[in-house]
């Protein structure tokens, strides 16, 4: 493999049912950044049918290039279509970085290209950076249930690839303006080459708020002590036009539904406002909240990690304080 | 059926510590424990060779002391254990693991192999995509439901972000079992005794089918280039005041920052 033969930086533009996802964008965001960076272009790739409006919006939120391959048959995601004609493009092609959005269809398709291709995949990225030196991309992720932070790099093989969990980086403000070249060709896909058959899609309306587009978030831990604890949470969070959330130790006890989770393995926020309540802050929590706006701790224990990184951390019970919270907010309107 | 099932000995993330101090993992003192969402691909293949007949075979790769993992799977009700130990393999990232790991598979017969979705200590959730990949054989990963169908042909629910999705599958194939599958069996005990007799095969890369310098660090693409410990945020102020006290001071604050 020749390294200097791989070029630009790509992006999986992902899309469920026509619809582009929010983490597409959020990946255009940060592919302009190492663009720039690398002094070259950055392409976004997508798969699907009637989907040139969305290849538009690609251009409007970054991209400076677009490789659409259409066919009926990427309509919906597989494993088998989309790695073929993914793979296909990268050997054709050869872009120097990849990144992928970590969903589930990100996730189930990023190691299947990466294996096919050989390269490095590194899963979860909450940091990505250049090496101006070496020109290396730098991906950051945490390791150990979120202990500790690891910044790999995949020197000689390409593309370098990553995914990046929907919420990490910011998208660009739209502008539709932008013009780009929209390269959209029939993709080379047959029935035989997808050995699953998709029977049925069902969507579960969850009657939930996203909780990555709240502006305030009451979240609770394991120190709640109990699924009754949420209500008073719930009380103050409606007060404030915002949701609840809660820990990994919440939702493995079943006191709240996993939609709701905050940290590595639920979602990545960032609101003007986290008001941890009975949290002890592993730091598998923190990678999920800590670049709110502003964090506010409620903790018995003043030596609690979650103390360390909020703005003001209120030493006390949350069952005395998050009440008093409410009435004198009330008492003030 | 024939189902081989993989397993991964992790340490339990839930009890490491960071030492304040040095910025370090504790590692001392932490349990090993089978990955729990292996634990839920076992249980499947537990229950599926209960009603279609088979054998289940666990294989895990790591050190010698993984062997523990295999004999608790064992006691579960697997039938046959393998483990896939070698210094070459050691300091694999996930693509040489995905790599040595079906260079073992290709030595077995198996109509599904089963994985969890993701191992506690690493979260990639890229390894049983990769061993399908070099099998060549179709993945359905995000497992919440197996239908058996006929001798070769499964019918699978997957979970989605807002929803699920029904496909159909030939065997062979690779699943990954996410926790809602099942609830895993406890060691049984007419099995305990049994399995300190039964022995576990061991493996070495000279053993599978592979070629040698794809394995370990060396065939590695990725590399660790640096840990750290998260660096704290800016220091914010602690309020330690009688709560009535502390929220009235807490409110002035935020609505200085118009929080509130």
């Amino acid at each position: 493999m020749n390294i200097a033969d791989y070029k630009g930086v790509w992006v999986f533009a992902e899309q469920r049912d026509g619809e582009l996802q929010k983490v597409a964008l959020e990946l255009l965001g940060k592919g302009k950044d190492l663009a720039g960076k690398l002094g070259v272009e950055l392409t976004a790739v997508l798969l699907g049918s009637d989907m040139d409006n969305a290849a538009k919006e690609l251009v409007a939120y970054g991209a400076d290039k677009v490789i659409y391959a259409d066919s009926p048959l990427l309509r919906h995601y597989t494993t088998d279509a989309y790695a073929k004609v993914i793979c296909e493009l990268i050997n054709d092609r050869k872009p120097e970085v990849f990144l992928i959005g970590a969903t589930y269809i990100g996730r189930d398709l990023g190691p299947r290209i990466a294996a096919r291709l050989r390269t490095g995949l590194t899963a979860d990225c909450t940091g990505l950076d250049v090496d101006m030196e070496s020109k290396n991309l730098l991906m950051t992720r945490p390791a150990f249930g979120g202990n500790l932070m690891a910044t790999i790099e995949c020197a000689d093989h390409r593309p370098q690839m990553s995914t990046v969990r929907p919420g990490v980086f910011e998208k660009l403000g739209k502008d539709d303006s932008r013009t780009a070249d929209i390269d959209k060709f029939k993709a080379d896909v047959s029935s035989s080459d997808v050995k699953i058959k998709i029977d049925q899609v069902i969507k579960v309306a969850k009657n939930v708020m996203d909780i990555g587009e709240a502006d305030v978030i009451v979240s609770g831990g394991r120190g709640l002590g109990s699924q009754e604890g949420f209500k008073v949470l719930k009380e103050l969070a409606d007060l404030l036009g915002g949701t609840i959330a809660g820990s990994r130790a919440t939702v493995d006890n079943g006191w709240i539904d996993k939609a709701y989770q905050v940290g590595q393995t639920g979602k990545t926020v960032r609101p003007k406002m986290y008001i941890a309540c009975g949290i002890s802050g592993a730091i598998q929590h923190l990678a999920g909240m800590q670049d709110s706006d502003f964090i506010v701790a409620i903790n018995k224990d003043e030596s609690a990690a979650i103390m360390k990184v909020a703005d003001l951390a209120l030493v006390g019970d949350y069952r005395k304080i998050v009440p008093e919270m409410v009435s004198q907010i009330k008492a003030m309107k | 059926m024939n189902i081989v099932v993989c397993l991964k000995q992790v340490p339990d993330t839930n009890e490491v510590k960071i030492d304040p101090k040095k910025g370090t993992l504790i590692r001392e003192g932490v349990p090993s424990i089978i990955n729990p969402d292996d634990k839920n691909a076992l249980e499947e293949a537990l229950v599926i060779k209960e009603k279609e007949g088979g054998k289940v075979t666990v294989i895990s790769m790591g050190p010698p002391q993984a062997e523990v993992a295999l004999r608790e799977a064992l006691a579960m009700g697997a039938d046959d254990a393998i483990l896939i130990t070698d210094r070459a393999f050691a300091g694999a990232d996930t693509c040489a693991t995905g790599y040595a790991l079906s260079g073992a598979l290709k030595k077995l017969d198996y109509d599904i192999i089963f994985a969890g979705r993701q191992a506690i200590d690493g979260d990639t959730a890229q390894v049983g995509p990769e061993i399908a990949e070099f099998l060549h054989i179709p993945q359905v990963t995000y497992v919440e439901e197996v239908e058996v169908k006929d001798k070769n042909t499964l019918k699978v629910k997957k979970a989605l972000e807002d929803g699920y999705e029904t496909v159909t599958v030939k065997t062979p194939v690779l699943l990954t079992a996410i926790k809602e599958l099942n609830k895993p069996r406890y060691m049984h005990m007419k099995n305990i005794f049994k399995i300190f007799k039964q022995d576990i095969k061991v493996w070495h890369a000279d053993d599978i089918d592979v070629d040698k310098s794809l394995l370990g660090l060396s065939g590695s693409p990725t590399r660790v280039r640096r840990t750290a410990t998260k660096e704290a945020r800016g220091k914010g102020e602690i309020v330690n005041k009688p709560y009535k006290e502390a929220v009235t001071y807490a409110l002035s604050k935020l609505k200085e920052k118009h929080l509130i």
